[in-house]
C-alpha cells in the first residue's frame, strides 16, 4: 500500500490547488464570507448570486460553524467548524461532472488507481427555502463531495439553475495523507526547515473553546435577546423595502431608493439569527416543538431577502421601474418541515 | 426491416430508479412502433446503466404501409343533377384529392351516397420516431425529476447525449437541446469515453462491451461471480445475501468488480445490527459470515471499476468502516450511561407530533391501550403476558433518545430491544421475561412493508398494533388524513402493518373498535381539543381500513378482486375472519353462487323498491294460507337449513356453509318462476318481502354474492 503522504498535498496546498483549478476556469475567486455560516451555500456568494438571471462562476472556502457538531477536539472525525470549497458555476456548463472529475486529478487522485460513484443525494435547507437535486460523490466509500444542481432558492425558482460543488476539505486531505484523525492533517510544510505544521496545532483550541462555549458557556437568555434583535432588525429593513415598492408617489425616485436598499445588510443580519439559533440548539435551549418555528421564522427572513433581492436586481437591469410594483411575485413553495440544523449542507 | 436504437445517455440516475424507467422507456416505446404500424412484435429489448437508457427492436417496418379508406360524401340526390355532377360533387373530389369521375356511389341505409377512395401515403419511421420519441423520453415517470436548461424540460438528470438509429442512419431526433448522433460514452475512467455505434442492432451492445459498459444482468452475474471469488480466499465463509443491496450496486456500476476488505475483530463485540446496518446501508457493503451465519470480520465492496491493483481502494475503504465503526462503538458505549428506564424521563422533551404531544404521553397511551388489548385476548383465551407488555410499552421508545439511533435512525426499536437485553432491566424478574420483554421492543416497528415478518411473540404483536394504531388515531382525529401520494406519516403502511399482524397472528380484534378505543386514549388531552367529530373519524377510519384490508387480501394473499369486495360487502371489520371467508368463497366459485348472486341483487332490488313505496317486510314469515307451492317449500328449506348453517358460521366452517347454501340455488329459481311478490294483497306481500329479507340475509353475512364475476355465460333466469 503506497499511500506516499509525502507527495501529497497538504491542507493548504489543497486549497491552492483547487482554486487555481477552478480560477483557470473562469471562476472569480472569494474568499470566506466574514459572517458566521453553517455552510457555503449560506454565504451571498451563493445565495444570493444563484438568484435571477445574471451568469456567475466562483470559488471560495467557506469555515462553515455547527455549534452542535462540536465534540471539544476528542473525537477524530468530528468537527464544530469545516472547511467547505465551495464552487458555483451558473449556468452549469454541459461537461460540469468532467470538470469536477479532472479537479479531482488536479488534486493528485488519480481516477484509474480508484472507485468514483455518484450516488443519488438531494439536498435541502428549509431555512433558506432552497433545495437542489444531485449526488454524494464517493471516493473509495468516502464522502467527498457533495453535489447539486440548485432548483429553488429563497423559496424562488432559479432560471438559468446553477451547478454547486462542496468540497469536504478535511476529508479529502485526511484521505490524501492517509491519516485517521483530522488532528493529523499536515496543513503546511515548512521547505526551509522542513517542519510541519498539523491540523490540530493550527485549529484544536478553537474546537475545544468553541464547544466550552457553545454546550456550556453560552448565555441562553442573552442568545435570545440577540436574536430577536436581529430578526427584528432585519424584518424592519424587509418591511421598508416593501413599502418602498408600494410607494408610487415618489415616482422615479424610486429605482435608485431601491437601489441603495441594504438588503446585503439584512441577510447578514438573517445569517446571524441562524447562527444564533445554531448555538441556542447546541445549548439545548430549544425545544422541539420550538424548533419547527424558529425555523420558520429564519425562512421568512430568507425567503423575503430572496424576493426582495430579485426585485431588486430587476429594477436594477431596467431603469423603468415604475412597473415594479406589478412585477410578478415570485411563487414559493413550501420546503418540507424536515428536523434538520439550520447549517445544511451535509458533508 | 431496419434495426432500431434509441439510447439516452444522462448523468448518473439513482440506482433505484433505474429499472422501473427502463422499463417504462420499452413499454413506451412498444407501444409507439404498435400505434404507428411500424411493428406489432413487441420484440424490443432494455439495455440500461447508471448513465444511459436504451431500448433496442430488431426489423422494424422502415415506413408505414399505404393505407386505403373509404370516405363518404354528400347524397348521391344532392351531387348530381340530370346525371351531371354538381357542385357539391366537385367539392367533395377536390377534398378526397381525386378526379369527380372517379366517385363512386354506394348505398347506405340513409340511401345512396357518394365515395371517394383515398390512399393515405404511410409516413417514414425516420420521421415518426424523429417527432414522437422526444415526447415519450419526457413523459417518462420519476419520482423526482430535475430542470436543467429550461423549467419546461425535465428529466431525471441531466441528458447529455443521445444516440437514435435506424441501421446506419441518424435518426434526427431532439431533447434538452441535445441532437441524437452516432456517439455514445463509455465507462467514465475505463473507456476513452466516446463510442462510435456503426449501426443498430446487436452491434451496439458489443461496442459498449468494449467500452467497459455491461448490461444489468450481465453486471448481476459479474458481480454474484466476483463476490464469490473474494469470499472464497477466507475459509468456511460466505457472503451474506442480500437482494436490495446487489439490485443496488448492480445500478451503481457500469462495469463492476469486488474488493474484500477487513476490520478489526474487536468490533464484533458490537451487535450485529449495528454492524451490519453500517455495512449495508451507510457503505453499501456485503456482510461476511460463517456457515452458522455469525459475522466475520470482512466486508465486500463492488467498485465501479475492473480493479485494485495497489490495494488503494481497499485501503481507503477499510478507513472509512473503521471511522464509522468508531463511531458507533462510541455512541454504544455513551448510550449505556443512561439506562432506557432513566431515558423514559427523557422523553417528555421529545415531541411525537405538534399537536398529538410527546413521545412520553405517547407511551402512557399505547401502555393503557396494550393493557386493553391484552385483557381482550385473555377473555379470548389467548396465552399472554400482560406483564411483558406493559413493561415493553414503557420502554418501547426510550432509545430515541440515545445516541446510536441518533445516528442510525433506521434501527430504532431494534436498539433499545439490544439495550433491554444488555441492561438487565430488573433483577427480580426471571431471565425468560426480561428477554420477551427485549424481544417485544425490538420488534414493534415490524413488519416494516408488506414483506417483512410480523413480531415474534404476541406481546410484541400487541405492541406493534397499539403503537401504530395511537399514530393512526391522532392523525386521522386531527383530519390528517392520507389522500393521493400524500401520506407523510406513512400511516398508510402502519395500517397495512396493523392488518397484517393481527391476521398472521389471528387476533381477536375488530378494526373500527380497536381504533375508537384509541380514539379513547387520547380522552382530555390537549390535543383533543382539535379533534374532529367522532362521526367523521369512525367514517374515515372505516373507508381508509376498507382499503388496507382489501390490499392485503388481495396483494399480500392474493385473492382475485371479486372474492375482495363480495366477503368484504359482509364485513371488513375483522380481518381474520374475513380471511376465513375468503378461503371459503374462493373454493366455491361454482356456477350455484353467480344465480345466488344474481337472486341477492334481484332481492335488493326488489327490498328497495318495497321500501320506496313505504311498503314493510313481517316481522317474520310465516305460512299463510293459499300460500303457492314454491313459498312453502322455500320457507321449509329455511326453517330446516337456517340453524345448520349458522352452527357453521358460528365454528367459522364458511366452506360447509356455503355448501349448504348452495342447494338453494333451484328452490330460489322457482320461486321467481312462479310468484310474484308485489302482490296487492298486504299480508301477502308483507310475508314475501320478510321471506326475501331472512334469505338475503342469510346468503350476504358470509360474502355478497351479487360481487362474483364466474367466467362464462350468464345465467339468463334470474335476470331481472
Amino acid at each position: 500500500m503506497t499511500h506516499t503522504s509525502k507527495n501529497s498535498p497538504t491542507f493548504q496546498e489543497l486549497i491552492l490547488r483547487l482554486q487555481a483549478f477552478w480560477a483557470e476556469r473562469g471562476c472569480v475567486l472569494q474568499q470566506p464570507y466574514d459572517v458566521e455560516a453553517g455552510a457555503g451555500t449560506m454565504a451571498p456568494e451563493t445565495f444570493l448570486r444563484v438568484l435571477g438571471p445574471q451568469p456567475y462562476k466562483v470559488a471560495y472556502v467557506q469555515p462553515s460553524r455547527r455549534p452542535a457538531d462540536g465534540r471539544y477536539g476528542e473525537n477524530p472525525n468530528r468537527l464544530f467548524k469545516h472547511m467547505q470549497l465551495q464552487v458555483i458555476l451558473k449556468p452549469p456548463p454541459e461537461n460540469v461532472q468532467e470538470l469536477y472529475l479532472e479537479s479531482l486529478s488536479a488534486i493528485g487522485i488519480d481516477l484509474r488507481q480508484h472507485d468514483i460513484k455518484f450516488e443519488e443525494d438531494n439536498w435541502e435547507s428549509p431555512t433558506l427555502g432552497a433545495w437542489g437535486i444531485g449526488w454524494q460523490v464517493m471516493l473509495d466509500g468516502l464522502e467527498i463531495t457533495q453535489f447539486t444542481y440548485f432548483q429553488q432558492c429563497g423559496g424562488v425558482d432559479l432560471n438559468p439553475i446553477s451547478a454547486e460543488l462542496t468540497y469536504g476539505l478535511e476529508r479529502i486531505a485526511a484521505f490524501l495523507q492517509d491519516v485517521d484523525s483530522i488532528f493529523e492533517i499536515v496543513w503546511a510544510r515548512d521547505p526551509e526547515k522542513s517542519g510541519e505544521v498539523k491540523y490540530g496545532d493550527v485549529r484544536l483550541a478553537d474546537e475545544l473553546q468553541f464547544s466550552v462555549y457553545n454546550f456550556e458557556a453560552a448565555d441562553v437568555e442573552k442568545t435570545w435577546r440577540h436574536f430577536e434583535l436581529y430578526e427584528a432588525e432585519c424584518r424592519s429593513l424587509l418591511e421598508r423595502y416593501a413599502a418602498l415598492k408600494k410607494d408610487r408617489a415618489s415616482g422615479h425616485g424610486i429605482a435608485r431608493e431601491k437601489a441603495r436598499f441594504p438588503l446585503l445588510g439584512a441577510y447578514d443580519l438573517c445569517l446571524k439569527c441562524s447562527h444564533l439559533f445554531n448555538i441556542l440548539d447546541a445549548r439545548g435551549a430549544i425545544s422541539v416543538t420550538e424548533r419547527v418555528s424558529v425555523i420558520a421564522r429564519v425562512r421568512a427572513l430568507a425567503v423575503g431577502i430572496a424576493k426582495a433581492w430579485v426585485d431588486q436586481q430587476k429594477s436594477e437591469s431596467s431603469p423603468v421601474s415604475d412597473k415594479s410594483d406589478e412585477d410578478e411575485p415570485a411563487r414559493e413553495k413550501k420546503p418540507k418541515a424536515k428536523k434538520e440544523k439550520l447549517s445544511t449542507v451535509r458533508l | 426491416m431496419p434495426d432500431f436504437l434509441l439510447e439516452i445517455g444522462c448523468e448518473e440516475i439513482p440506482a433505484r430508479m433505474i429499472d422501473a424507467a427502463s422499463q417504462e422507456l420499452r413499454e413506451r416505446v412498444a407501444a409507439l412502433l404498435n400505434r404507428e404500424r411500424l411493428s406489432s412484435s413487441g420484440n424490443l429489448s432494455s439495455f440500461d446503466t447508471p448513465r444511459r437508457l436504451a431500448v433496442l427492436a430488431p426489423g422494424i417496418a422502415a415506413a408505414q404501409d399505404d393505407v386505403t379508406e373509404q370516405v363518404t360524401g354528400p347524397s348521391a340526390t344532392v351531387a348530381y343533377k340530370d346525371g351531371q355532377p354538381t357542385p357539391a360533387a366537385h367539392a367533395f373530389a377536390k377534398k378526397a384529392g381525386v378526379d369527380v369521375s372517379q366517385l363512386a356511389t354506394i348505398s347506405t341505409t340513409r340511401g345512396e351516397y357518394l365515395a371517394a377512395k383515398i390512399t393515405k401515403k404511410g409516413r417514414s419511421a425516420a420521421e415518426i420516431l424523429a417527432e414522437e420519441l422526444p415526447k415519450e423520453i419526457a413523459s417518462l415517470y420519476w419520482p423526482k425529476s430535475m430542470y436543467w436548461r429550461q423549467p419546461s424540460e425535465r428529466f431525471i438528470r441531466p441528458v447529455r447525449w443521445l444516440v437514435a438509429m435506424l441501421d446506419e442512419d441518424v435518426i434526427r431526433l431532439e431533447f434538452g437541446g441535445i441532437r441524437a448522433e452516432k456517439t455514445s460514452r463509455g465507462h467514465r475512467s475505463l473507456s476513452n469515453g466516446a463510442v462510435t455505434i456503426a449501426r443498430a442492432g446487436t452491434g451496439y451492445v458489443d461496442a459498449l462491451r468494449h467500452a467497459k459498459v455491461l448490461g444489468r444482468d450481465e453486471r448481476d452475474q459479474q458481480i454474484r461471480k466476483a463476490l464469490d471469488a473474494a469470499t472464497r480466499t477466507i475459509r468456511g465463509a460466505r457472503w451474506r445475501e442480500d437482494k436490495a443491496l446487489l439490485d443496488k450496486v448492480v445500478n451503481l456500476t457500469e462495469f463492476p468488480s469486488v474488493v474484500l476488505g477487513n476490520f478489526d475483530p474487536d468490533y464484533l463485540v458490537l451487535p450485529e445490527e449495528v454492524l451490519v446496518t453500517v455495512m449495508r446501508d451507510h457503505q453499501s457493503y456485503f456482510a461476511v459470515e460463517q456457515a452458522s451465519g455469525k459475522l466475520l470480520p470482512h466486508f465486500l465492496t463492488a467498485l465501479n471499476t475492473d480493479d485494485d491493483p495497489q490495494g488503494l481502494i481497499r485501503h481507503g475503504n477499510e478507513r472509512v468502516l473503521r471511522a464509522r465503526f468508531n463511531d458507533a462503538r462510541f455512541f454504544w458505549q455513551t448510550d449505556q450511561k443512561i439506562s432506557l428506564l432513566e431515558r423514559l424521563e427523557l422523553l417528555r422533551h421529545v415531541t411525537f407530533q405538534k399537536d398529538l404531544g410527546s413521545y412520553y404521553e405517547k407511551t402512557q397511551r399505547v401502555q393503557r391501550l396494550c393493557s386493553w388489548l391484552s385483557e381482550l385476548l385473555k377473555q379470548s383465551g389467548m396465552a399472554v403476558r400482560p406483564g411483558v407488555i406493559h413493561k415493553a410499552a414503557c420502554l418501547a421508545k426510550a432509545d430515541l433518545t440515545t445516541e446510536l439511533v441518533k445516528e442510525f435512525t433506521e434501527l430504532q426499536g431494534i436498539v433499545g430491544g439490544l439495550y433491554a437485553r444488555v441492561q438487565e432491566l430488573d433483577p427480580s424478574l426471571p431471565k425468560a421475561t426480561r428477554l420477551a420483554i427485549a424481544d417485544a421492543i425490538y420488534d414493534h416497528y415490524k413488519p416494516e412493508s408488506t414483506d417483512d415478518e410480523v413480531p415474534r411473540s404476541v406481546e410484541g404483536a400487541v405492541l406493534s398494533i397499539a403503537d401504530k394504531a395511537d399514530t393512526i388515531a391522532g392523525m386521522f382525529a386531527l383530519g390528517l388524513v392520507p389522500s393521493g401520494s400524500k401520506d407523510p406519516f406513512a400511516l398508510r403502511r402502519q395500517a397495512n402493518g396493523i392488518v397484517k399482524v393481527i391476521a398472521e397472528k389471528r387476533l381477536p380484534f375488530r378494526l373500527t373498535k380497536l381504533m375508537q378505543d384509541t380514539r379513547a386514549g387520547y380522552q382530555g388531552s390537549e390535543a383533543e381539543k382539535k379533534f374532529i367529530a367522532p362521526r367523521s373519524f369512525e367514517d374515515s377510519i372505516r373507508t381508509f381500513f376498507y382499503e388496507r384490508l382489501e390490499f392485503y387480501l388481495r396483494d399480500v394473499r392474493g385473492y382475485a378482486l371479486d372474492v375482495v369486495k363480495a366477503v368484504l360487502a359482509a364485513d371488513a371489520d375483522d380481518a381474520v375472519d374475513a380471511i376465513g371467508r375468503a378461503a371459503a368463497v374462493k373454493e366455491v366459485m361454482m356456477p350455484e353462487f353467480q344465480v345466488i348472486g344474481a337472486a341477492c341483487k334481484r332481492i335488493r332490488n326488489i327490498l328497495k323498491q318495497a321500501r320506496e313505496n313505504g311498503f314493510e317486510p313481517a316481522g317474520k314469515f310465516e305460512y299463510l294460507p293459499g300460500a303457492a307451492e314454491e313459498e312453502k317449500t322455500l320457507m321449509a328449506y329455511l326453517e330446516r337449513t337456517s340453524p345448520r348453517v349458522e352452527v357453521h358460521r358460528n365454528q367459522k366452517q364458511y366452506l360447509d356453509a356455503l355448501l349448504l347454501l348452495s342447494t338453494a340455488r333451484e328452490l330460489i329459481d322457482n320461486f321467481f318462476d312462479k310468484v310474484m311478490v308485489m302482490v296487492d294483497d298486504e299480508q301477502v306481500r308483507a310475508n314475501r318481502l320478510a321471506l326475501l329479507q331472512t334469505l338475503l340475509k342469510e346468503f350476504s353475512t358470509i360474502a355478497d354474492f351479487s360481487e362474483i364475476v364466474i367466467e362464462g355465460k350468464n345465467p339468463s333466469k334470474t335476470d331481472s
